[in-house]
């Protein structure tokens, strides 16, 4: 069977730190496979159910020897048909269903969904209300980071950085506890403000958390940033380059790792994001290593948007005042007549929205989350709402980066893309 | 409607009721073409390939275009120094149902000039089918797989237009079709049957086990061996 010939990246050449001791090592060129032991290639099947492939994923693998010849992903295993369902359900009740796609970062999932209702409506929610949002998705934004490092860096057999990250989203997980009573399926949004208000004591809470976190976050720094065994895995492999980034459809980290500079944020803010002071980490080499450094830089840069929210959070009141938007507080539901008659068509019929169509893109922890609603005139239902899911395109990519690199290459590639699949087969 | 509304458990196998608009219109306020740098250079390009343009959402310019002439207009916007829609967002469809056309949406951003465009092209339902982009962007690729998947539109060139989210051989349709309801055409006992009686094989698309080339023979140890085997 002819050879196929691959390239292979070698990695860059070894840095002395100021310590003495090397920064990077380099990656040693190896031979593809030997001209003349002739084998066959082989078909292997990773997944569907495999801790390396981070949910229901299942990778189909074409090898030489150990080298990559062709990856092809098969997804739809956690198909629950979200979009189809969203149809039959009035704009609120479409809520409970974002926070199921990523469980990972569930409220940046419910805040982008009411956000591209309200675009729609041409509703403009309150100050604090924007700032509470910003709060919640810088917040989940560390969130799905976390789960990405612990997971990513056991991957490549580091343990210590797991038990850190996981001790750290257990204490966001008792944030969202607070906030919403519920862990992971938060549904902490509705069109026009929020289910509830913050609890007291909630902000300093966080604020605990905030003076803390950056500690944890440097000891993982001191474990795997310098370290020999991570660089040696992540240095060289799966990069790509600026263009190609842009042209497969990367965002979020992924692409910035890959030296663009494209924010959400930036770019098209909303919530008034101009105003905040942070800055957008870029990468160099589009590898698992720029994407790693990129991720953990977005991590300090939250928690100092997260400090600067804090500080801004004005008071007032966090749901809009129209009464054919937001729901009556109980009280005034069960003693006054107009206000049981507004509680009463909310419920029953939902909020009627006007013809048109918007799409609303946010920056997740991801990559652009895109939410796209569709309605006719006077419709309380969409009639198409789809989401553009970061990790779906994200995943896309995965042949061209892992061709050519060993399938323990492999995992890691797939590891440093950060994908949560109930999110691509939605 | 004039047919009193089913409720519950009823309506759920009818799928989305048809709306009483008979027009087409979908689009919100019309806005001014000259507002959008895009907008402007496609309707004095493609004079006459451009259907119609609105404006969205407060500041979403939306242009519809004819479907048949669909490559050319985003080769242009691809390409073009002046326009460089170098990130394709996204590739869906809206099914409107009651027989109106699905339309295919474009949302592209250009990474250079800052500027976000939706372009969407009306198919009717008897030539559901377009040019794929997947190679002017690489992107399109799974996301024109997943239109073909859940809508049934034909993307004209595409590299390797198969099912994506559905089963391979999945046979009840194409799932966000408005007339696909929301259980699925079959009953649950065809469903059931069909889980049960399913094949491993199916499970490796027949080009995957190509790819691994000839499956190698394995030395035969005896007659015995054989009998015992049954290499069915």
């Amino acid at each position: 069977m002819a050879q196929k010939t691959v390239e292979i990246k070698v990695g860059r050449a070894p840095e002395m730190g100021v310590d003495g001791r090397p920064s990077m090592s380099p990656i040693a060129p190896f031979d593809i496979a030997e001209p003349d032991i002739g084998t066959e290639h082989m078909l292997i099947n990773i997944g569907p159910q495999h801790p390396a492939t981070h949910g229901v994923l299942r990778l189909v693998c074409e090898l030489d020897g150990e080298t990559v010849m062709k990856v092809m992903p098969d997804i739809g295993y956690l198909h629950s048909s979200f979009e189809k369902l969203g149809e039959y359900r009035t704009w609120n009740q479409i809520v409970t269903l974002t926070d199921r796609m990523d469980y990972l970062a569930p409220l940046i999932y419910n805040c982008a969904y009411v956000m591209s209702v309200e675009k729609l409506m041409g509703i403009e929610v309150t100050e604090r209300c924007k700032v509470v949002r910003v709060i919640l998705m810088e917040m989940d934004r560390i969130f799905g980071h976390l789960l990405w490092l612990g997971t990513t860096a056991i991957d490549v057999g580091a343990f210590t950085p797991f038990l850190y990250s996981f001790q750290e989203r257990e204490r966001i997980y008792k944030l969202h506890e607070t906030l919403t009573g519920a862990r992971i399926t938060t549904s902490a949004t509705r069109v026009g403000g929020m289910m509830a208000d913050l609890p007291e004591g909630w902000t300093d809470q966080l604020k605990d958390f905030l003076d803390t976190f950056p500690k944890t976050l440097a000891e993982v720094h001191h474990l795997l940033t310098g370290n020999l065994i991570h660089i040696g895995r992540t240095q060289g492999i799966g990069a790509i380059s600026a263009a190609d980034a842009i042209n497969y459809g990367f965002t979020g980290p992924n692409l910035r790792a890959a030296g663009v500079s494209h924010d959400v944020r930036k770019d098209r803010p909303y919530y008034d994001y101009e105003t905040y002071d942070f800055e957008v980490p870029i990468g160099e080499h589009g590898d698992c290593y720029d994407r790693y450094l990129c991720r953990m830089e977005e991590m300090t840069q939250s928690v100092s948007i997260l400090r600067q929210a804090l500080a801004r959070l004005p008071g007032g009141p966090i749901n809009v005042a129209d009464p054919n938007i937001s729901l009556p507080s109980k009280t005034d539901a069960m003693s006054d007549m107009e206000s049981m008659i507004h509680h009463f068509k909310l419920i029953t019929e939902g909020i009627p929205a006007p013809e048109g169509d918007c799409y609303m893109g946010i920056e997740a922890s991801k990559g652009e989350l895109g939410m796209y609603v569709v309605a006719e005139e006077g419709s309380t239902k969409p009639v198409r709402w789809r989401v553009r899911p970061p990790s779906f395109v994200n995943l896309s990519v995965i042949p061209k980066l892992a061709e050519g690199h060993l399938v323990s290459d492999l995992i890691m590639i797939n590891a440093s893309l950060d994908i949560v699949l109930g999110e691509i087969d939605r | 409607m004039t047919a009193k509304k089913k409720s519950g458990l009823d309506a759920v196998d009818d799928g989305p009721q048809a709306s009483d608009a008979t027009e087409v219109g979908q689009g919100g306020s019309s806005g001014d073409p000259n507002a959008h740098v895009s907008v402007k250079g496609l309707i004095e390009k493609f004079p006459d390939a451009v259907v119609r343009h609105c404006v969205n959402a407060g500041d979403q310019h939306v242009v519809w275009v004819d479907p048949t002439r669909s490559m050319e207009i985003l080769t242009w916007l691809k390409d073009d120094a002046s326009q460089l829609y170098d990130m394709m967002t996204d590739v869906t469809a809206i099914d409107y149902g009651g027989g109106r056309p699905v339309n295919v949406v474009y949302q592209m951003f250009s990474t250079t000039h800052k500027h976000s465009l939706r372009v969407r092209c009306e198919l009717p339902l008897d030539v559901m089918e377009i040019a794929s982009v997947a190679n002017l962007w690489k992107c399109a690729d799974w996301l024109e797989r997943e239109v073909y998947d859940l809508f049934g539109v034909n993307f004209v060139g595409h590299p390797d237009l198969r099912r994506i989210l559905m089963p391979q051989d999945y046979a009840e349709g194409h799932p966000l079709r408005k007339d696909f309801p929301l259980r699925g055409r079959f009953s649950r006992a065809e469903q059931t049957r069909r889980a049960l009686n399913q094949e491993v094989d199916r499970f490796y698309v027949p080009d995957l086990l190509e790819h691994a080339g000839e499956p190698q023979e394995v030395p035969e140890v005896g007659a015995h061996a054989t009998d015992v085997g049954g290499n069915t």
